[in-house]
């Protein structure tokens, strides 16, 4: 039986990787993705437990997260398309209007 | 009526009061004087029903106190506590000296309506004044040593504004500044003298300090201290040396205050503390003697410089300093009963003497130097009589008042077992040079001729108004009959105050004298030696003034230090104000204050500013820049938690 | 048998998001996304979560990625210039923060790691669909309402936000 430790190792694993893409990448999109991975990641590890302790609120939560992803992939594209027609550049680096 | 005292002084506080809000508003010059006056009036009215009320009283019931309000209490229970009221204590002292300052006081209300008149700030003048009656009322009527200090500051606060009335002029502020700064020379005294007397006795209460007082020994350090720095205050404030030298500068000031504060009533403040006080300095000879000491120095070093002196408020006011230092003399000889009978008829010819001396200047339109008066007897008759009177009661004559209580002193001086021939010696001479001083001055402003041109404007030089004349008339006559209260063996006043200062003259074993033919010697002497006096100033000054220019120029040095007072204030000067105001303005204005507090203030802006700076490089603005800043916190959290629990 | 499933799957999946996060082109990325959302799914049917799995491949894989892709062609964005893309701090600063994380969270694994059976009936009875909505429409009526609440805020917004100004 593939034990508790190992689900969360790689649930751990795909976390880093997805705060990597959010710190190093410039361009917006990819860090949408990151982020994207980062939230599987966390429903994965959810859903490991849930099945591990038989209790369905861990599914049901990763439900709620997936709408929640949903929503959110549409407005954040939506201000990415809104910022694109105004600056011409997805790059996050030229995007400080609120810097001191 | 005794439970009406409060309203002697209540009075004179609606009228500064009802003059201080309303009065720069109020058009009418005699309204206005009539109400500052009618004040003090009522107050005096009071005074009078109390006293003779008193009179009908036995001994033992004469001594009352009345309670207005409590001011502080701090009530721990032990002897740590401070219990002062706001109550007044009517005895014999006190009803008596309030009768002075009101009767006095009155009077001079009166004569400065006719005084100011035209002053653009009349209205100013009476509120003031009516302040100074109401601050020196406290003084001499409360119960215990804080209230009275408040009566001595707010004298001292009304002397400075009313010295200082005419603002506009450079030399009256400096004068009014000088007499507050050396005052409060003497307050610091006084006040370290009442921090002794509460960490000694408990509390400030007169009645429980001196009711204690009566079962310590005498010779007690403690004590002496104690004594020694109340005298402290009273030199400053009575004008005794070493700080006397704000009083001829505050002959700026208006004449009526002159007399008022400076002649007749704030001056006597630091008399009346000592009286007052007579049982605390009983148990201390060691300040009985510098009392009398001081006192006979002030005597004959004021008198001489009066004789020189060629304005005539100067003379006046170097003869208020020679005469309370008489008073001191009684103090310190333990005659304290004398020294407030010379106290009451000082300030009955002193404030004739100043008065009159204003109807002068009115009369020469300003004029205050004597060199350039003369024949004034013609055209101011009353002045004139007036003053002559006034000039021959503080010379010691018989009948007048002056004779009697100068003589009680000397007599006192000579014969108490706390005096000494020598103190008797100084006061003579200091009576000599008072009854010469004193008619150097009548002569040279009334006899002889005018040394001025007559017509003035087209006027002669005119007596003054009613207002003016009738309290100099009236004091004249207090000045003749007034000494009668103070017969020897025969004395209303010593056995009024008796009382007051028996606890003294108990710890002091004064026996009472009985009649000794030496008095009757010593009264011829004093009497002959004042004649003298009279004799060779009016001889001098009217037939044969060559004699004095023959001294000036003989003893050219000594008349120039006597004229420039010993140049006592620029030695002040130089050794103690210039220090003090070069060290204030280099180390306390330059170092401490820009550079210390200015610094530190400064500094937390600019510390403010750095930290700012530095910090706000943080907001970059770039959003993958605060993530970072996330992932960081959240290993450091990680580590916590992980690793300490 | 089920450790192979696990280990091929776990690996592609880590594989694939690796090359999310370091691909140039944007559509790479998204591509490679959509093959480890496969495998996740896959992970979740070694896990008995059926409903759990179907969801995903419709929604994530379905719905979201269509909709990256979408944008991304839209905004026709090329490769990523490359600029001096060289070993700059950030990338440093990056790995070695989460590298931090990723030795934190593996000695909690392992020092603290608490070990648990795994009941598959147990498993395979929460993992209904039926059972979940049992559950979704009785316990968890209240958050599943506020979520359609939460959807229409989204449409609107997004068509709000992404709209071209009236000219």
């Amino acid at each position: 039986m593939i034990s508790l430790p190992s689900y969360l190792m790689l649930s751990a694993v795909m976390f880093i990787i997805g705060v990597c893409g959010v710190i190093a990448r410039r361009n917006a999109i990819i860090v949408f993705m990151s982020i994207e991975l980062m939230l599987n990641s966390v429903n994965l590890s959810l859903v490991t437990f849930s099945a591990f302790l038989g209790n369905a609120t861990g599914q049901i939560f990763v439900f709620f997260v997936m709408t929640l992803a949903a929503a959110e992939a549409a407005v954040g594209l939506a201000i990415v398309i809104a910022l694109f027609r105004r600056k011409q550049t997805l790059n996050l680096d030229e995007i400080n209007i609120l810097k001191w | 009526m005794f439970l009406y005292a409060p309203y002697i002084i209540f009075f004179p506080l609606i009228g500064f009061l009802f003059l201080g809000l309303f009065g720069s508003r109020l058009k009418n010059e005699t309204l206005i004087g009539t109400i500052g006056s009618a004040t003090v009036g009522f107050s005096f009215l009071l005074s009078s029903a109390i006293f003779v009320q008193m009179l009908g009283v036995e001994e033992i019931q004469r001594r009352q106190t009345v309670e207005v309000f409590t001011w502080l209490s701090t009530f721990t229970g032990s002897t740590t506590s401070l219990n002062v009221s706001v109550a007044y204590q009517i005895d014999q002292l006190s009803i008596l000296m309030a009768l002075i300052v009101t009767g006095v006081g009155f009077l001079i209300h009166v004569y400065s309506i006719g005084y100011m008149h035209g002053d653009k700030g009349f209205w100013r003048f009476f509120t003031y004044l009516n302040l100074f009656i109401f601050a020196m009322l406290n003084l001499i009527l409360a119960d215990n040593f804080l209230l009275m200090f408040l009566g001595w500051e707010g004298v001292g606060l009304c002397s400075y504004l009313l010295i200082g009335f005419w603002y506009e002029k450079k030399f009256t502020g400096d004068a009014a500044k000088k007499a507050f700064i050396v005052n409060r020379i003497g307050d610091f005294g006084f006040l370290l003298g009442m921090f002794l007397i509460f960490q000694t006795f408990g509390s400030l209460n007169f009645e429980t300090v001196f009711n204690s007082a009566t079962n310590i020994s005498i010779g007690n350090t403690t004590i002496t201290i104690m004594t020694l720095l109340l005298f402290l205050g009273a030199t400053g404030k009575s004008a005794q040396v070493p700080l006397y030298v704000w009083l001829p500068d505050a002959m700026a000031g208006p004449t009526p205050v002159s007399a008022l504060i400076h002649a007749a009533t704030m001056v006597t403040a630091g008399v009346y503390m000592v009286a007052r006080c007579s049982i605390l300095f009983a148990l201390s000879p060691f300040t009985m003697e510098v009392v009398a000491s001081i006192g006979a120095l002030t005597a004959i070093f004021a008198a001489t410089i009066g004789l020189v002196q060629n304005d005539i408020k100067k003379v006046l006011a170097y003869s208020t300093i020679s005469q309370l230092g008489y008073m001191f003399l009684a103090m310190g000889v333990a005659a304290f009963s004398a020294g407030i009978f010379h106290l009451m008829t000082h300030a009955f010819f002193k404030a004739l003497l100043f008065l009159g001396s204003g109807a002068v200047i009115h009369a020469m339109h300003d004029e205050q130097d004597i060199q350039k008066m003369g024949g004034l007897k013609k055209y101011l008759p009353v002045t004139y009589w007036t003053f002559f009177i006034g000039a021959i009661a503080i010379a010691g004559i018989p009948p007048f008042a002056g004779f009697f209580s100068k003589d009680e002193i000397l007599w006192k001086a000579f014969s108490s077992e706390h005096g000494s021939w020598i103190l008797w010696l100084i006061g003579l001479s200091g009576a000599l040079l008072t009854a010469f001083y004193m008619f150097r001055l009548v002569t040279l402003t009334f006899d002889g001729e005018p040394r001025f041109s007559i017509k003035q404007d087209g006027h002669l030089p005119h007596e003054a108004p009613k207002t003016m004349t009738i309290p100099l008339i009236i004091l004249a006559v207090l000045s003749v009959i007034g000494g009668f209260a103070g017969v020897p063996h025969a004395s209303v006043i010593e056995h009024w105050l008796d009382p007051v200062f028996a606890p003294a003259n108990e710890k002091l074993f004064m026996a009472e004298h009985s009649f000794e033919w030496m008095e009757i010697v010593l009264m011829v002497v004093s009497v002959a030696v004042a004649l003298a006096g009279i004799w060779a100033a009016r001889k001098i000054y009217l037939e044969r003034t060559e004699i004095a220019d023959a001294f000036k120029k003989k003893f050219h040095p000594l008349y120039e230090l006597l004229l420039h007072k010993y140049k006592i204030d620029e030695l002040y000067q130089e050794a103690i104000v210039s220090p003090i105001q070069k060290g204030s303005e280099k180390i306390l204005w330059k170092g401490v204050d820009i550079r210390l507090i200015d610094g530190a203030v400064n500094s937390t802006g600019r510390v403010v500013q750095w930290c700012s700076q530095t910090f706000r490089v943080v907001q970059t603005g770039v959003v993958q820049f605060y993530a970072v800043i996330f992932v960081g916190g959240i290993v450091a959290v990680l580590a916590w938690i992980l690793f300490h629990m | 048998m089920e450790l192979i499933v696990f280990d091929i799957l776990a690996a592609v999946s880590v594989v694939s998001a690796l090359l999310v996060v370091t691909r140039r082109n944007p559509i790479i990325s998204a591509l490679w996304l959509i093959v480890n959302f496969f495998c996740l799914s896959g992970l979740y049917l070694t896990l008995h979560a059926q409903f759990i799995a179907v969801i995903q491949i419709l929604v994530y894989a379905g719905a979201i990625m269509v909709l990256f892709v979408f944008v991304i062609m839209l905004l026709n964005l090329g490769d990523e210039r490359r600029l001096r893309d060289a070993l700059s701090w950030k990338k440093i600063v990056a790995v070695g923060l989460s590298f931090g994380v990723l030795m934190e969270l593996m000695y909690a694994l392992m020092m603290r790691g608490q070990q648990y059976p795994f009941d598959a009936i147990k498993a395979t009875e929460i993992g209904t669909v039926e059972y979940i909505g049992s559950q979704l429409f009785t316990k968890f009526l209240f958050p599943f309402e506020i979520t359609s609440l939460l959807l229409t805020a989204a449409l609107i917004g997004a068509v709000v936000l992404a709209k071209k100004k009236f000219e």
